[in-house]
């Protein structure tokens, strides 16, 4: 499903001392079968964002008086659609949506409530299916995607899910997530709070729910290396709208705006410069294999300053 | 801090704001004590333009204060209600069974109905115009005398200090949690009311972890800064009498006298 956003404003709290304007002209474009990124520093205006895409906000009913300065651009239309859902239309079927949008909250493993993890991860099916399934598809159902994120069903099913490892609720959670097989699924922060191996690990379910269960991934986030690793294409956000929507490599070369927004720029980009000031111009994808390679490469075809990057490599 | 207005904190810069907590403490309860000796609408009326004045003062919107007065429609419409039809007036309109209505009747449930709205918004407008942090440290300063007979007033304020603080962020966790729930699917607005009920099960589960883990790591925190309760701490913020305070209460003392006064020489009517 295709996701066209244009124009989206949002305001919490509006007309109070507590007013925060979250979204301010946020328009973006995001292709069926990406693996789509959102970065940005915090309060950006991120989780606001991919809350819009399943109407768990709703966008605001008459358009016009959330605009700050109407006058200006009374011209500009709000539109937000997934795929053949128009959420700016109040009839559309948000049930429907939510089905074929499935969205993992930060932390989701602190949405955990039933006595099992099949009951948790059944939650979501039970809820979406209009007729009642039976035991067998339930289970049936809850196994295919309690593997697909690495864990043992058998061992599982029966077990309390608060008696689990941090890691292993995350991916009940997210398996309670994709049960009903989503075709968009989107992730706020899914690594936050783990270790480099569980954040490692974390991002090759991605990859894999990606390339078996969701046409199109979206993940939220602040790590630029997550995002340099792993992403198609990334959005930036800052101050509640869109700077820039690239493919990681084009991005990064933007290292000095981004820093100024907060933002950190993956190690290889910081690298690239460095080398570059010491003038060795390596041009590469900004994942960690490719510069190693380019990084090579550039040693083995001038050996005179092999001490150099060998160093930094 | 979604729709959280009842009893919370209005962060304007004002005089009443910046009053001190204990006096706006003592106040409210002279002024309740006065609205509950009023017995007739000249005093109410008078009670209500204090009221009124302290609201302008304290620059909180109408719309804040009559928010809070939605919060209680119901009680106050059962209440008069029953007035209305229990009361055992002289001037009968209306009579049924043990049901009458009558034109003392009626005088005295909208005299009630008043005495209840201004009673809830004058306690909203401590909560809107002070913040939970020097609302305990009054209740704490005001009861000190207690510490005498060995009442822990120190932990008691803490606990409610904690308790009030702990509101925006359990509704915050509220809202989150509905959120996630929602995005699978759950429905809490449809249905019978045992269909509604056990669809909150999904929300009070992990809240009530999500508060007992912060209870957990809140201790821990204190520990970790060698709490170790109420004595020989000094306080960042000292509450002083200012010029203000000497003002509010010479205002306060006057409206306290004028009740009364009215009272004595008023005759008693409605
Ligand atoms: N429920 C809410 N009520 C009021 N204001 C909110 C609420 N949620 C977010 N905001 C405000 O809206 C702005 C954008 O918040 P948002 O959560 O979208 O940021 P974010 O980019 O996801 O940040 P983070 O990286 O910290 O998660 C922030 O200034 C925040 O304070
Ligand atoms: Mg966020």
């Amino acid at each position: 499903m295709r996701i066209v956003a244009e124009h989206l404003f949002y305001t919490y709290n509006p007309k109070s001392p507590f007013e925060t304007a979250a979204l301010r002209d946020v328009s973006l474009t995001i292709e069926e079968g990406e693996f789509f990124g959102i970065i940005g520093h915090t309060g950006s205006g991120k989780s606001t964002f991919v809350q819009h895409l399943n109407g768990l906000i709703r966008l605001p009913s008459s358009l016009k008086r959330s605009r700050p300065n109407r006058k200006k651009d009374s011209s500009v239309k709000t539109v937000l659609k997934v795929g053949d859902f128009d959420l700016a239309d109040k009839k559309t079927d948000f049930r429907a949506l939510r089905k074929s949008v499935g969205m993992v909250f930060q932390y989701p493993e602190y949405q955990l409530f039933a006595e099992t993890v099949r009951e948790d991860v059944a939650f979501g099916l039970k809820n979406f299916s209009s007729e009642k399934l039976s035991e067998e598809q339930i289970d049936a159902a809850v196994r295919a995607a309690v593997e697909v994120v690495g864990l043992d069903y058998d061992e599982m099913k029966d077990k309390s899910p608060f008696e689990l490892s941090g890691g292993q609720k995350r991916r009940v959670a997210i398996a309670g997530v994709i049960v009903t097989r989503p075709e968009v699924l989107v992730l706020d922060e899914p690594a936050a709070g783990l270790d480099p191996l569980g954040k490692q690990e974390i991002m090759q379910l991605l990859h894999k729910l990606h390339r078996e269960w969701c046409r199109t991934v979206i993940i939220v986030s602040h790590d630029m290396d997550e995002i340099s690793e792993n992403c198609t294409r990334a959005a930036v956000f800052s101050e509640g709208t869109v700077r820039y929507v690239l493919p990681p490599r084009e991005l990064f070369c933007h290292a000095q705006e981004l820093t100024a927004m907060g933002l950190d720029v993956p190690l290889t980009a910081k690298l690239v410069s460095l080398l570059h000031e010491r003038g060795i111009d390596i041009e590469c994808d900004f994942t960690a294999a490719d510069f190693c390679e380019k990084v090579l490469a550039y040693a083995a075809a001038h050996p005179k300053k092999e001490r150099d990057e060998g160093g930094e490599a | 801090m979604k729709d959280v207005s009842f009893g919370q904190f209005y962060p304007v810069n004002s005089f009443v704001h910046r009053l001190d907590p204990r006096l706006k403490i003592v106040f409210l309860i002279a002024y309740i004590v006065a609205i509950f000796l009023a017995t007739n609408f000249y005093e109410l009326a008078a009670c209500a333009l204090v009221l009124l004045l302290i609201v302008f003062f304290a620059r909180i919107p109408i719309g804040k204060v009559l928010r809070a007065v939605r919060g209680v429609t119901f009680l106050v419409l059962f209440t008069t209600a029953l007035n209305l039809l229990f009361y055992k007036g002289d001037t009968v309109y209306w009579e049924w069974g043990i049901f009458c209505v009558s034109f003392e009747g009626i005088i005295f449930s909208v005299f009630l109905a008043l005495r209840l709205v201004l009673l809830v918004v004058c306690s909203s407008m401590l909560t809107y115009t002070t913040t939970p942090v020097s609302l305990t440290d009054g209740v704490e300063s005001l009861l000190t005398p207690l510490k005498w007979i060995r009442i822990p007033v120190h932990a008691l304020a803490l606990v409610m200090s904690i308790a009030l603080r702990m509101i925006p962020v359990l509704m915050d966790e509220t809202s989150r949690i509905k959120n996630a729930q929602m995005a699978r699917g759950a429905d809490f607005e449809s249905g019978n009311i045992i269909k509604r009920v056990k669809a909150t099960i999904p929300i009070l589960v992990p809240l009530l972890l999500s508060a007992l883990r912060r209870a957990d790591e809140l201790g821990d925190a204190m520990d970790a800064r060698c709490y170790t309760g109420g004595d020989h701490r000094t306080k960042y913020k000292k509450l002083r009498f200012t010029w203000r305070d000497l003002v509010a209460f010479l205002l306060g003392a006057a409206l306290i006298a004028g009740v009364v006064l009215m009272r004595i020489y008023l005759p008693a009517s409605y």
